[in-house]
């Protein structure tokens, strides 16, 4: 895969820097941020990473209209506040929103279905740009698909700014269970898969034999406390993405500082109860099935 | 990357009590101020102060930051090494980068040479005291220091194939 990238003549952009990035902030958390003040807190609390937006998908749903790129002065004042690494949000489809964001220089880009799409049919060829890329999925094929077009980094949709963690677990577990399946398969099975499942070949094959996603897969959309974070880490992602969850509530220090312990310490439930006390109330709350089809973010993409 | 060599059996540590049964230990790569904080929170760092005077200990990337005792800016450090590393020396993931480096401390070093991965990676700014320098860049920006049994580098041998750098580690315990 690394000889499609395309910026590699000073050892700069390659494949393995894009998708190395990402195996650094393995057991990590990654926040949703709209202001400098919330960038230090998440950094204080020990985040791996601050994704930049002007709204939280709970404020994007509540907003409704068209939503869009963050204003790069916003982008740019929230990465100079802090020394982890900053992300942001393109459309889907949406290249040069990318290209701007590659020019502001920020760490990653989430190529998200919490924006407004503006290409139904294609997604951003993400082998063209030096900044990696993170994309959202529902299924094996869909994370494969990414994968194929240069994602360097996968997470589940979820449901984004609904605080119910009842589409990032099925999506998870869709994404791990065709896994499981796959490495089942003999090979001679492997193009009959791709084509049921609309992934590359190639990358099929490169699943199947390292056992497991090619890329590092976070969870993402519906995650609010610290045993949501704890419970995608048992389902066996390898961190996650908390957007509403932390500043929709009474205490986004103290809640952010319990949900980055929890995805440490994923499997001891002692810990677990510990940091769970006294988070003060979680403000995001819309069951996903109130929604009808129409209002669910993670039908945006294919 | 430990597990693909004989007799070695890699193990995660979280809490304090999980360094008694170990040999040696590596930091790895990751974001420093995270890995600082949960250390300071859990109890770590005096523990792993003390793991350090005992036995190998090997910080990549984030690891190295961890381990020296002067960065430039306040964070919770273990401080063991004395070395000055700059944070994000090289920028932000846009310039993120990878470069052949020849160390003669590993087998063959002279000659074949060993690939390092820099992902918004620090540089020794300073290695002094005990600290000797053991891997530079091409433009002469050092990169890898050891001092005794502790040995940090900026780059990250786990993203390779090359088991070379995870022998030398290897061979610092007794």
């Amino acid at each position: 895969m690394e000889n499609q990238e395309k910026n590699q003549d000073a050892g700069v952009g390659s494949f393995t820097v894009k998708s190395g990035l990402a195996q650094m902030l393995k057991g990590g958390v990654i926040m949703d941020v709209v202001s400098v003040e919330h960038a230090v807190i998440a950094e204080e609390a020990g985040a791996v990473a601050v994704m930049a937006l002007e709204r939280v998908p709970a404020d994007i749903r509540e907003h409704g209209g068209v939503a869009r790129m963050s204003d790069p002065a916003l982008i740019k004042e929230i990465m100079e506040s802090v020394s982890i690494a900053v992300m942001a949000k393109c459309r889907i489809g949406h290249f040069v929103e990318a290209q701007i964001l590659e020019a502001i220089g920020v760490d990653y880009i989430d190529e998200s279905e919490v924006l407004t799409p503006a290409d139904e049919r294609h997604h951003i060829d993400k082998h063209a740009f030096m900044i990696p890329f993170v994309c959202g999925c529902r299924d094996l094929g869909e994370a494969l698909r990414r994968i194929g077009e240069g994602a360097a980094m996968i997470r589940t949709k979820g449901e984004a700014g609904t605080g119910d963690i009842v589409e990032a677990v099925r999506h998870a577990r869709t994404v791990l269970g065709a896994i499981r399946d796959l490495k089942s398969k003999p090979d001679d099975e492997l193009m009959a898969f791709a084509k049921d499942i609309g992934a590359p070949y190639e990358v099929v094959k490169q699943t199947k034999e390292q056992g497991k996603l090619t890329v590092v897969n976070f969870a993402a959309g519906g995650i609010a406390t610290p045993a949501d974070a704890a419970l995608m880490m048992q389902i066996g992602v390898d961190g996650v993405f908390v957007g509403s969850g932390i500043f929709k509530s009474d205490n986004p220090a103290r809640r952010a500082k319990a949900i980055v312990e929890a995805t440490t310490h994923y499997r001891d439930p002692k810990i677990l109860a510990e940091i769970s006390q006294n988070l003060g109330e979680s403000k995001v709350g819309i069951s996903v099935s109130s929604l009808v089809e129409n209002e669910t973010l993670a039908q945006r993409g294919w | 990357m430990l597990q693909r060599l004989t007799g070695v059996e890699a193990v995660e540590v979280r809490l304090p009590q999980e360094l008694n049964r170990l040999d040696g230990l590596i930091i790895p790569g990751g974001e420093s101020t995270t890995i600082g904080k949960l250390a300071a929170m859990y109890q770590l760092t005096e523990p792993l102060r003390r793991f350090a005077d005992e036995k190998p200990l090997w910080g990549t990337c984030a690891g190295m930051i961890l381990m020296a005792k002067e960065v430039g800016i306040d964070q919770p450090l273990l401080g063991l090494m004395d070395i000055v590393v700059e944070r994000n020396a090289f920028g932000r993931q846009k310039e993120s980068f990878e470069e052949d480096l020849y160390v003669k401390v590993l087998e063959k070093g002279a000659s074949k040479p060993f690939h390092g991965v820099f992902i918004r990676s620090p540089r020794l700014v300073e290695t002094k005291g005990k600290a000797i320098e053991i891997a530079r860049l091409a433009n002469g920006t050092p990169v890898a220091a050891r001092q005794g049994n502790l040995l940090v580098t900026a780059f990250h041998p786990e993203l390779t194939d090359d088991t070379r750098f995870h022998q030398y580690f290897l061979g610092l315990i007794k």
